[in-house]
């Protein structure tokens, strides 16, 4: 029976189980839009403690629950699963529930507005059906032909290795709504519908690659990407958005995939 | 007040929603109703892996899998429902590879499959290779797998429409189900939808415990909404608290960390499972090894500064194994504790994570209104639902798996039963209960806070009906639960809009909460025994004489408007295993 050492014990280790309270004056700076009330968004500060070790999504719900009901946000698993929670926090996208506030530094005022790029309703919430449309656009499913086998598929584990970056993603839209050049034209498919796609077009059981590569090769589609490694550094999976992007690119030159 | 008419409603989006609306599409005009987005539901946070005996690794077979299902029950499974789970898991796993699910996969390009807690091989023996995987992320994986082919299925969804009301229409004096009401986040505007048959799949109600593994969201929204109608909730008191949550904040780390190899230690670095549980240690069923992490801390053998949990120790595996099995916890860890679980043991403590009780269901998924008799038209599956397959302690896996197996019986159920029925007529005002709730909520002067409220529940489930209770705690958590029940008549918002109203839309979903908690504590006062995830110290054994038996509990209400829960009990399915003491 193996044990661990205890005197091996990691200053890490020790500062995690640390229990002593150790909360922190921070200035919360949400840009805060409701039509209902003014045409016009504005930053609001809200001076909260907390603890540096919680997550953004905490100081914004001791916002809600003790300061202001009607600060409004999309949240629910609360640990960067689900892609509720995508916002645009410092200046850069990231989930809240998945950002610490120890890692924002927590002496300047921490501002945080929605993603760009998609349509504002209230606050934080932005109108994400155009997303999922281009999501939609690029077939996201298995398309295979024949019959079906009697049991599964057989793939090996190098061909599911292949894709196996892409299938992490959770729809939050960071990467699109970090994209310059989704911001300036809402008709580009973005990078996440482009990741999706690249998910089947490397699965070597699926056969729709070609129909995928041509909604890609349309003018709105892949050849926008610039490059600029946005969406890869906006990305909370750390998935390589714009490796895959490059190898969609090559997959169309190459015909090869 | 829009209506709308349709042959099914779905009600949630997460697994058991879409697989049944990928089969009621097919066969009738279907919407779903989802108060998230599909994609946000909170199958995607499960991990582990979905139980099948493809026998792809090694030996195995579905009646193995059938006993432990009952075995890990503690006998209250219904013996029937749990057979036809373990039988068509086969199918549900192949169904949902065939739908493009990225399984990981054995050398030779079948179906990988690795341990969990409870499935064993041979009744018992020793632990069998049954959870069928996709990393640690097998949750994801079905929830983006069926979210797809709802899209290559057309099937029509509402977005964050959340269900608040079931209309029930009485035939020949039989309560029918005839729509259900829903509140359209975006707008607040209130939508009326008519439909021949209604399935609800809106998932659990973790939400009002604190140290729990569920989402914010999940706060028992189709259990509440059923309850209030007079329809019976099933085997409330039965709650599981998985072993592995991350310390103080309850985020799931999965058993397939155990099944991988990982040892849970106490302070002095022990494996204290080998004294609980000899042969499957660690590996035991999840109420037996979260009892044992509860007794190492009360013994004084708890880690850190308060002693207040344990380790899940990951450090004697290979990085390599961890990066390839289990990146996803393992980033948890990173993330949300700072430490490196290559080198550091990870503190955990027991989490609260799944209901096995809920609506009454048989094992087409048609919803109960007694013991026996069937409401027309009404269908439930899922974790909102209570077949039942989980009995008192549900396995590891077999959650993906009963949300594929009843989801897709239901949404077939469901859709025939559309085909050879009429739309009934709507109860006069069918909008008239939410229309009070909300414009109540919205104008409520009173003096309470939501989150005020919502705390102290939280706060008094956690001491009170967690991992061991007394019938000291449980009158103590009765009385709370009353205590705020009715200062939340009291309660007032601060958001008076329309427009995505959040402020209201918690207050809405801590009444049901509360609503759900009074049911349990109720269930669990009166079941005078231990039996899986329910555990009373003043009865420490299970009793089968008295309490072999499902709790049926039903909200009644007098001519003075006084509420009370009357329970009833339901005899449990028996068909060839007998109830033996249960050893791991």
């Amino acid at each position: 029976m193996s044990t661990p050492t205890l005197e091996g014990h990691s200053s890490a280790l020790d500062a995690a189980e640390n229990t002593a309270a150790h909360l922190v004056a921070i200035t919360l700076r949400v840009r805060r839009f409701n039509p209902e009330v003014s045409a016009d968004s504005e930053w609001v500060d809200y001076q909260i403690q907390v603890d540096p070790k919680e997550r953004v999504l905490d100081a914004l719900h001791k916002v809600k629950w003790e300061i202001d009901g009607s600060l409004t946000f999309r949240r629910s698993c609360a640990h960067g699963v689900c892609g509720s929670d995508a916002m645009r926090i410092n200046g850069r996208n990231r989930l809240a529930c998945k950002t610490l506030i120890k890692d924002v530094n927590p002496d300047q005022p921490i501002t945080i507005e929605p993603i760009k790029g998609l349509t504002v309703l209230k606050d934080l919430v932005v109108d994400m059906d155009p997303f999922f449309q281009a999501y939609r656009d690029v077939m996201p499913f298995l398309i295979t032909k024949g019959n079906e086998p009697t049991r599964e598929r057989l793939q090996s584990a190098e061909d599911r290795e292949r894709f196996d970056d892409t299938t992490k993603c959770i729809l939050c839209a960071a990467c699109t709504s970090s994209c310059p050049v989704f911001w300036n034209d809402g008709q580009y498919f973005g990078p996440a519908a482009i990741v999706n796609a690249h998910r089947f077009i490397f699965d070597s059981r699926d056969e729709g690659g070609e129909q995928r590569l041509e909604i890609l090769n349309d003018k709105d589609g892949v050849w926008r990407c610039r490059t600029t490694f946005n969406c890869t550094d906006a990305c909370p999976r750390g998935i390589e958005v714009t490796k895959a992007i490059q190898e969609v690119k090559r997959a169309l030159i190459t015909r090869r995939f | 007040m829009q209506i709308h008419t349709y042959d099914t409603v779905i009600v949630g989006a997460g697994g058991a929603g879409m697989r049944a609306a990928i089969e009621a599409t097919k066969r009738s005009r279907t919407a779903v109703l989802t108060k998230l987005y599909p994609t946000r539901s909170h199958t995607g946070a499960a991990q582990g892996g979905m139980a099948a005996a493809l026998a792809n690794v090694e030996e195995d077979n579905w009646e193995w899998h059938t006993f432990d299902t009952i075995k890990g029950g503690d006998y209250l499974v219904d013996q029937d429902a749990a057979e036809i789970l373990a039988k068509e898991a086969i199918d549900a796993v192949l169904d949902l590879e065939k739908m493009g699910l990225p399984f990981n996969r054995t050398p030779e390009g079948r179906i990988d499959q690795r341990r969990f807690g409870g499935h064993t091989r041979n009744h018992g023996e020793a632990a069998v290779r049954r959870s069928c995987y996709a990393a640690d992320r097998t949750g994801h994986m079905i929830l983006q797998t069926l979210y797809q082919n709802c899209v290559k299925e057309g099937v029509e969804f509402f977005n964050e429409f959340y269900v608040l009301d079931q209309l029930i229409t009485e035939v020949d004096g039989v309560k029918h189900s005839s729509g259900v009401v829903a509140y359209e986040l975006a707008t607040g505007e209130i939508h009326v939808f008519q439909a021949k048959a209604v399935i609800y799949a809106s998932g659990g109600t973790g939400k009002f415990f604190k140290v729990t593994s569920n989402a914010h969201t999940l706060t028992g929204d189709g259990q509440a909404a059923v309850y209030r109608r007079g329809l019976p909730l099933e085997d409330m008191e039965f709650f599981q608290f998985h072993p592995t949550g991350i310390w103080r904040m309850g985020i799931l780390l999965t058993e397939g960390a155990r099944g991988e190899g990982g040892i849970l230690r106490n302070k002095d670095g022990e494996r204290f499972m080998e004294k609980y549980a000899p042969v499957m240690k660690d590996l035991a069923s999840r109420d037996v090894v979260s009892r044992a992490i509860y007794t190492e801390i009360r013994e004084g053998r708890g880690c850190g500064p308060d002693g207040d949990h344990v380790y899940l120790d990951l450090t004697h595996l290979p990085p390599e194994q961890l990066d390839a099995k289990l990146p996803d916890i393992t980033e948890f860890a990173r993330t949300y504790l700072g430490i490196e679980p290559y080198t550091d043991p990870i503190p955990i403590q027991p989490t609260a994570h799944y209901a096995m009780g809920g609506i009454p269901t048989n094992v087409q998924g048609e919803v109960l209104s007694d013991n026996t008799s069937v409401v027309p038209g009404l269908y439930a599956a899922g974790e909102v639902a209570c077949v039942s397959v989980h009995g008192a302690n549900r396995l590891g896996t077999n959650s993906l798996l009963d949300i594929n197996v009843f989801g897709r019986r239901s949404g077939i159920a469901a859709a025939e039963y559309a085909h050879t029925h009429d739309l009934l007529p709507l109860p006069e005002n069918p909008a008239a209960f939410v229309e009070e709730q909300v414009t109540r909520l919205r104008e409520s002067t009173g003096t309470e806070r939501v989150a005020e409220l919502r705390n102290e529940l939280q706060e008094c489930m956690d001491a009170n009906v967690m991992v061991f209770r007394t019938e000291q705690t449980i009158k103590t958590a009765v009385e709370k639960i009353g205590e705020l029940r009715e200062r939340y008549r009291n309660v007032a918002i601060q958001d008076k809009g329309r427009r995505f109203n959040t402020d209201l839309l918690e207050a809405i979903e801590l009444g049901n909460l509360l609503d759900l908690a009074e049911v349990m504590a109720v269930s669990a006062l009166a079941r005078k025994e231990s039996r899986g995830g329910h555990y009373r110290e003043d009865f420490p054994n299970r009793d089968d004489v008295n309490f072999m038996r499902h709790t049926m509990a039903y909200r009644e209400v007098d001519e003075t408007g006084t509420e009370t829960i009357r329970l009833d009990y339901k005899p449990v399915v028996q068909t060839r295993y007998q109830p033996m003491e249960r050893k791991y």
